[in-house]
């Protein structure tokens, strides 16, 4: 598993990416506060590899995730993907459609990532237009194989989103996602909103899609068994700072940094004791 | 021990695209004084169903059969002033999103103390149990606390706003509906710790509902697994993780990823389904590979087996068998 | 998560059964209003216009089915043809109010900002503007008749369907899926006119149908005032007023047929308009 660290050329590599929110304050901005979301990040992604980042909530991680595609715009820092330098101003319409096709991302909610109006395969037929000069048989063609990709069949590419469970609406984002034939393709808490038995589903799922197509991952997560399954490398984010970084069974089997062990001693078990927990929190004085 | 709560074959039908359908089905289960109570499942099985029928707040034009006994008294046929006094007196309740249950227009200390307020107590007197019962959640500053808003404070402060308000009355019984999945995982560990703490020290018996087995197996005496609105497992939570009866259970247990091994998950085919849509027989038996054709014959009640009790018709034969199957890598 | 599903499918089946029946009645009158435009010419026994003077405030007969007006003109056949203009009017109101509020109601909500401003500030003047006086206006700058009036309330009915657009796509900019969008490198038009504005579509459609009702009522009004729809055309605010007068001759029936209809209709839109705005509500929540 660890060769892709090695092997496979640099798909994605940040530098110094930092982000400050401009909170509160009058509408002139007297007394406004700034809070540093993202602090100083860099990472390098080889192809086909993936990358997790964990962290609680205000973390960074998810701010780190809307800044690499996009939907935010870094103060600081550059995103170079296949080589290329993103620029951090206005971008015109094409290089946006480019951008598309570079880096794709699944959200966490299954139940308001889909447009309520459309089908699963007017979805995924609308991104293949968009990005693609495919003919009708060909875009079908295409519909139907990436559909099968994620195991959907022609029922479901039929049905509205209203009448897929939540493991196949997140299975369609992921088509969806995967239509732009994307480089990198980030998951931002992309399982954890679903069931438990079909969580393991949506995981093997995303497995295989990278096995299968060579796309590399940002796995953006809260939980750090799923950043096992599926990252060869973890950042461990901390208000805004990575506070450690390594290879991910080392990381969580030997973590240095004191909140890094804290998540683990987190995780519910036998024998858990969550007062003991509580108490090291507040000892260390990590929120 | 004598039970505080007593369910027996409780039976929930709800109006569903304006049919009643039936929600769960011959649902039975004990809670002693001071006891905690896990009831574990997926979307359908209908554990949030049973803490809603056992606190009489199905939705509306929801039916519930059965019988539900709470010290002694049918909650079923209680009506009125007696209704609400359960309520009030008998029952606190913690819910998943505190901000969806919390007034964000009213201050924390009004929403603490309305029930005391209710009960006939005078402000003053009301104030300071409130902070009492800030401080026995954690929150020390509870003079300052009481005096803001639901929106100046993060959700685990909030959640334990929410277990002091349940609190107020002094209830025999906690429902807590999925208290900690909002959270982050550290703050999770406060509001359990909160929770076991309070449980020592009120002989506060807790009805836990959650879809993590694990959280449920590490802070529950003992556990219920639903499915498909009937519960198909009752065992030591202890017992339940190690040794698992009903192949859902191990099914459930193995399909979590594993943190400290590398290796493909176990997925369970198909969906979590909810009672109306099951076929007959075994409602977990069309996802499960120990399936036979027995069990789709009939509905299996829930039996004794071993130290637990389990609505699988292979259970015996199947001991062992389920569990090896954890260990054994790629499925 | 099962349980807030099962809620809010349980609940519309029980609160369509309760209140779905005087949906239903008020959407076949409004049906049949709709019918009677058409058809008007072919089943209107008289001309609408057809003056006989030997005959006039005759109470109903075989001949004359709801009796005749001053002019001895057949009030069955005027409020037939009167169903045409007094729908057409509400119904040129509503388009261009509609068509117009979500333009900008949704540009405010998707660009914010300056723009935001502005759009949001014109429209609270609008606001402070009663139709009526602004259609009076219109009027006295552009003369009577059916247009001047029904584009001077489209105006005035603009910003209601402006606020409500932007406040539907403020919720939906929100949604996961038009971050979707985005990060497919969708501009911001397509995006709007594909995804949010199907999406707000039905809250908007509840509130224009409710609108349709009260433009009927102004224009009505208009009519009566006599600066809309001008005798002789058959329109049910104009026989309203026209009828006045013979109340007091002892012949109310065409100011009374006529403003029943228009009650009735008004009625029947704001029903149906409060029961599809009901509908949505539930489902998106």
């Amino acid at each position: 598993m660890d060769e892709t660290l090695v092997a496979g050329a640099t798909i994605l590599e940040v530098e110094g990416l930092s982000k400050t929110f401009h909170v509160g304050g009058t509408w002139r901005g007297r007394g406004r506060v700034g809070v540093e979301a993202v602090r100083n990040l860099s990472l390098r992604l080889p192809q086909g590899g993936s990358i997790g980042l964990v962290g609680e909530s205000g973390s960074g991680k998810t701010t780190t995730a809307r800044l690499l595609v996009g939907l935010e715009r870094p103060d600081a820092g550059t995103i170079r993907i296949a080589g290329r330098e993103r620029s951090l101003g206005k971008v015109s319409a094409s290089e946006r459609r480019r951008r598309g096709r570079e880096i794709q991302m699944v959200f966490q909610d299954p139940y308001t990532s889909l447009d309520p109006r459309q089908s699963v395969a007017e979805g995924v037929d609308e991104v293949l237009r968009f990005h693609f000069s495919l003919d009708s048989r060909e875009r079908r063609a295409r519909i139907e194989e990436l559909l099968e990709q994620v195991g959907l069949g022609e029922r479901e590419a039929r049905a509205l989103p209203r009448g897929l469970s939540g493991g196949q609406r997140q299975r369609v984002a992921i088509a969806r996602a995967l239509a732009a034939a994307p480089s990198v393709l980030i998951l931002d808490e992309a399982v954890s909103a679903l069931d438990v038995s079909i969580q393991a589903q949506i995981l093997n799922l995303l497995g295989d899609i990278r096995e299968q197509t060579q796309v590399s991952f940002i796995v953006v997560s809260h939980d750090l068994a799923v950043v096992r399954q599926i990252t060869e490398e973890t950042l461990v984010m901390y208000k805004g700072d990575v506070v450690e970084r390594g290879e991910t069974g080392s990381l969580l089997e030997q973590p240095n940094h004191p909140y890094t062990r804290m998540l683990l001693d987190s995780i519910p078990r036998i024998g858990w004791e969550p007062e003991r927990i509580s108490a090291e929190r507040r000892a260390a004085d990590l929120g | 021990m004598t039970a505080l709560l007593d369910v027996h074959d409780l039976q929930v039908h709800l109006p569903v695209d304006g049919k009643l359908k039936p929600i769960l089905s011959s649902v039975s289960f004990s809670i002693a004084e001071g006891e905690t109570l896990g009831l574990v499942g997926e979307s359908g099985s209908g554990k949030s169903m049973t803490a809603r029928a056992i606190a009489r707040l199905l939705p509306p034009g929801g039916e519930a059969a059965g019988e539900i006994r709470f010290g002694g008294s049918d909650v079923l046929a209680l009506g009125g002033s007696e209704l609400r006094a359960y309520r009030a007196r008998s029952l606190g309740m913690v819910f998943q999103d505190p901000r969806a249950h919390i007034n964000p227009v009213r201050r924390l200390g009004d929403f603490i103390t309305e029930s005391l307020r209710d009960a006939g107590q005078p402000t003053e007197a009301a104030n300071e149990r409130a902070i009492h019962l800030l401080s026995e959640v954690g929150l020390t500053d509870g003079g300052r606390l009481l005096g803001q808003f639901p929106h100046e404070m993060s959700g685990g402060m909030l959640q334990r706003v929410m277990i002091a308000a349940a609190l107020a009355n002094e209830p025999k019984l906690l429902l807590a509906d999925e208290p900690t999945t909002a959270l982050d995982v550290s703050t999770q560990a406060e509001i359990m710790a909160i929770l076991l703490e309070l449980r020592r020290e009120h002989r506060l018996a807790v009805l836990f509902i959650t879809h993590d087995l694990e959280l449920a197996a590490a802070t529950c005496d003992r556990v219920c697994v639903m499915y498909a609105g009937t519960i198909v497992e009752i065992q030591d939570a202890s017992a339940l993780f190690g040794a698992p009866l009903h192949p859902y259970t191990s099914a459930l247990l193995a399909s979590r990823p594993d943190i400290s091994v590398r290796q493909r998950a176990q997925a369970i085919p198909g969906r979590p389904l909810s009672l109306f849509e099951a076929p007959p027989g075994c409602s977990f038996a069309p996802r499960c590979r120990f399936a036979v054709e027995d069990c789709l014959a009939d509905r299996p009640d829930l039996r004794p087996v071993g130290p637990g009790r389990v609505a699988c018709i292979r259970a015996e034969e199947l001991d062992g068998a389920t569990r090896g199957s954890e260990g054994s890598a790629d499925g | 998560m099962s349980a807030v599903q099962l809620t809010r499918q349980g609940l519309i089946g029980k609160a369509r059964l309760a209140g779905g029946r005087l949906f239903w009645v008020a959407a076949g009158v409004l049906a049949a209003l709709v019918l009677v435009a058409i058809v008007a010419p072919f089943i209107a026994p008289r001309d609408p216009l057809d003056i006989d003077l030997s005959n006039v405030l005759a109470s109903s007969s075989a001949q004359h089915l709801l009796g005749t007006d001053q002019s001895g003109r057949d009030i069955f056949s005027r409020i037939l043809f009167g169903t045409r203009t007094s729908l057409l009017g509400p119904l040129g109101v509503v388009t261009f109010s509609t068509v117009l509020g979500v333009a900008a109601g949704v540009t405010a909500a998707w660009r914010g900002g300056w723009i935001d401003s502005i759009i949001s500030r014109s429209s609270d003047v609008l606001f402070a503007f009663p139709g009526l006086l602004l259609a009076i206006l219109a009027v006295s700058l552009f003369g009577t008749g059916l247009w001047a009036p029904v584009l001077a309330l489209a105006l005035a009915y603009t910003p209601y369907v402006s606020r409500l657009a932007r406040s539907a796509t403020l919720v939906e900019r929100d949604r996961a899926y038009v971050a979707a969008c985005r990060v497919q490198g969708f501009g911001g038009l397509r995006t709007c006119v594909r995804h949010v504005i199907p999406n707000i579509a039905p809250v908007i459609l509840a509130q224009s149908t409710i609108n349709f009702g009260y433009a009927l009522i102004d224009l009505a009004a208009l009519s009566y005032l006599g600066l809309g729809v001008q005798p002789p055309s058959p329109d049910w605010g104009v026989m309203v007023s026209e009828g006045q007068g013979s109340v007091m001759r002892g012949a109310p029936q065409q100011a009374l047929y006529a403003g029943a209809l228009i009650v009735t209709a008004v009625v029947a839109f704001n029903v149906i308009g409060e029961g599809l705005a009901d509908r949505v509500g539930k489902r998106s929540r």
